[in-house]
């Protein structure tokens, strides 16, 4: 393999019943800082129906260049075509970096993908980079059970492809001034063939847990010691306008539903406010909020890792200050509510 | 949820054996880990194991399975790793398993998933052929979930992932849920297919006194790189596009104000401040 004949970056982008999805945009933002730092072109690829007039969005939103293909049997995630859709692409053009939101599609596809081609797939980065001189694509995510750090190269293999988690990024601000080429790309109908069939879609609502489009996060941890007690959190978050989080430890007992979950194994956050009650702070679970824009800690341990990562912190007892808290900011509301 | 006692599914024309393998994984038991500073490699051999939590959920669906196809199935358990992860397949065996195989070779030792899914799509190749092969979701360790994918991949079958619930199996096809985002979506496969499994499809049941005494009394083959027929060149560190460079502990990324509670009024009230300052209240 010849790594100099593979260029440019490129994102997938996502779409979900016909609508381009926002995590198309968070990984427009993360490749935009690796093709501007490479010197490269940043491209979309967009598989789906019917997106011919949202497509532009992904240029005004960071692309240089969409890809699309527009087919009914890409309607909804289908392994089979996706994968041979794509493989036949990134063989087409070689783009040198390829990445994906780490969704429940980008999470399938990007295997399949990378197998397909042979190269190299490193899931759930959370920082990703690129050392300009030897164009490798620095990937780094936590490892070993999220203890620890690590970065990833794939030093051999092209294109290097990772995910990231969804939230984990901030799309950039959408710029309609912004020029950029959408090609439309076309296959032979045996391209679009599946072996599986999607035969229905049953909604569930709470399926999706508003903590993360929550502009403020609550999240509690083994310091709550009890379920019963995530009721004050649930009574914070209310008065905050927020939605209530959780670390593993409190879900694995049974405290709080998975849906809760923030960290590497549950959902990534970037509210506004993080305020982490009674949480370490352990790697695992910074993956999933230290990108949040204020993080707020309280915690009795003083050497507790939440406070490192922490604008705000409060070294002491969470029964004494959380009500405490509730209280003050039930006071603030109601001499508003007074002012109205 | 629907458990072993659950309807039986639709089986016209499951008139043979059906074949079904699970693939599980030995991951540390606690979250003290050493790490080779030269390859940046885990160091298996110094810790205490466990198979890995949500290959529970692999294992137990494989055996409702064959319950509800009153037994007329075999599973075979597929691990890959040290010797020691011999005490992985045992356990699925004491779950309800009829037999297991544990691939393990100096050679295959530093795999990435890439190389990992080749070895085991060769182990398959080896033991096969199945009608439906079985993986948890991810691994607590590595938490890729990428291997499940790669395997089915490799071994050109349909990959079903987030399956929640097998709706229906027979005539050579399976029809199950996938938890996705939004709700779950009812799909349809042909088998062979790989489906890897979430958490919500099963309670995985504890196993009993007899089955520890099965797990104890079955021998688990050990099977060598040359028994999969792998091509060298495909596994461990060299069969392997990934590399790790860099093991770190995170930098502290905030040099945020830390005041002692010993005062929590007054605390509460510099918090309050501090939420006006940022203008969040």
């Amino acid at each position: 393999m010849k790594l100099e004949e593979y260029r440019g970056v490129w994102t997938l982008g996502e779409q979900r019943d016909g609508r381009i999805h926002t995590v198309s945009y968070e990984l427009l933002a993360w490749g935009r800082s690796l093709a501007d730092k490479l010197g490269v072109e940043l491209a979309t690829v967009i598989l789906g129906h019917n997106l011919a007039d949202q497509v532009q969005e992904l240029i005004y939103r960071g692309a240089d260049k969409v890809y699309v293909v527009d087919h009914p049997a890409l309607a909804h995630f289908s392994v089979d075509p996706y994968a041979r859709v794509l493989t036949a692409l990134v063989r087409e053009y070689r783009p040198e970096i390829f990445i994906a939101s780490a969704t429940t599609t980008g999470r399938t596809i990007m295997p399949v993908l990378a197998a397909k081609l042979r190269t190299g797939l490193t899931a759930d980065c959370t920082g990703l980079d690129v050392d300009v001189e030897s164009r490798q694509l620095l990937q780094t995510r936590p490892a070993i059970g999220g203890n620890v750090m690590a970065t990833i190269i794939t030093p051999n293999h092209r294109p290097a492809m990772a995910t990231v988690r969804p939230k984990s990024r901030r799309p950039l601000p959408r710029d309609a001034s912004r020029k950029g080429e959408i090609i439309f790309k076309r296959f032979d109908e045996k391209m679009f063939e599946s072996r599986t069939r999607r035969l229905g879609f049953i909604r569930d609502e709470t399926a999706e847990s508003p903590v993360q489009d929550a502009d403020v996060v609550v999240a509690g941890g083994k310091g709550l010691k009890d379920g019963r007690n995530f009721d004050m959190l649930f009574e914070l978050a209310e008065l905050l306008g927020g939605a209530v989080g959780a670390s593993r430890m409190a879900v694995d007992m049974g405290w709080i539903p998975y849906s809760h979950q923030i960290g590497l194994s549950g959902k990534t956050v970037t509210p506004r406010l993080y305020l982490a009650i009674g949480i370490s702070g352990a790697v695992q679970h910074l993956a999933g909020m230290s990108s949040s824009e204020v993080i707020v800690a309280i915690n009795k341990d003083p050497d507790a890792n939440i406070f490192k990562v922490s604008d705000f912190g409060i070294i002491g007892d969470l029964f004494e200050i959380v009500p405490l808290l509730i209280k003050r900011l039930r006071e603030i509301k109601g001499k508003e509510g007074e002012g109205k | 949820m629907e458990g072993a006692f659950g309807p039986p599914p639709d089986r016209r024309d499951v008139g043979r054996m059906m074949r079904l393998a699970v693939l599980v994984k030995q991951v540390p038991a606690t979250d003290k880990v050493k790490i080779d500073p030269e390859t940046g490699t885990m160091l298996r051999t110094e810790m205490e194991a466990v198979i890995n939590p949500l290959d529970l959920y692999a294992v137990e669906e494989a055996v409702r399975l064959k319950e509800r196809l009153s037994g007329e199935a075999e599973i075979t358990v597929i691990s890959m790793g040290p010797a020691m992860a011999i005490e992985a397949v045992k356990d699925a065996i004491s779950m309800g398993c009829d037999r297991g195989y544990l691939l393990s070779d100096r050679r295959l030792a530093g795999s990435d998933t890439l190389a990992t899914a080749y070895a085991l799509s060769q182990a398959i190749r080896k033991l096969g052929p199945f009608d439906l092969i079985f993986a948890g979701e991810r691994t607590t360790d590595g938490e890729t979930g990428q291997v499940g994918p790669a395997v089915a991949t490799l071994l050109d079958i349909p990959v079903l992932t987030y399956v929640s619930k097998i709706e229906e199996i027979g005539d050579g096809r399976i029809v199950v849920h996938r938890a996705i985002e939004g709700g779950h979506e009812v799909v349809e496969s042909p088998l062979p297919a790989l489906l890897c499994v979430v958490k919500e499809i099963n309670e995985p049941r504890l196993p009993t006194l007899s089955g520890k005494i099965k797990a104890r009394e079955t021998e688990v083959p050990v099977l060598t790189a040359d028994d999969i027929e792998a091509d060298e060149s495909m596994i461990g560190l060299k069969g392997s596009p990934t590399r790790v460079v860099k093991i770190f502990y995170p930098k502290i990324t905030r040099e945020g104000e830390i005041i002692r509670g010993d005062d929590p009024e007054g605390a509460v009230d510099r918090l309050i401040e501090f939420l006006r300052e940022r203008g969040i209240i």
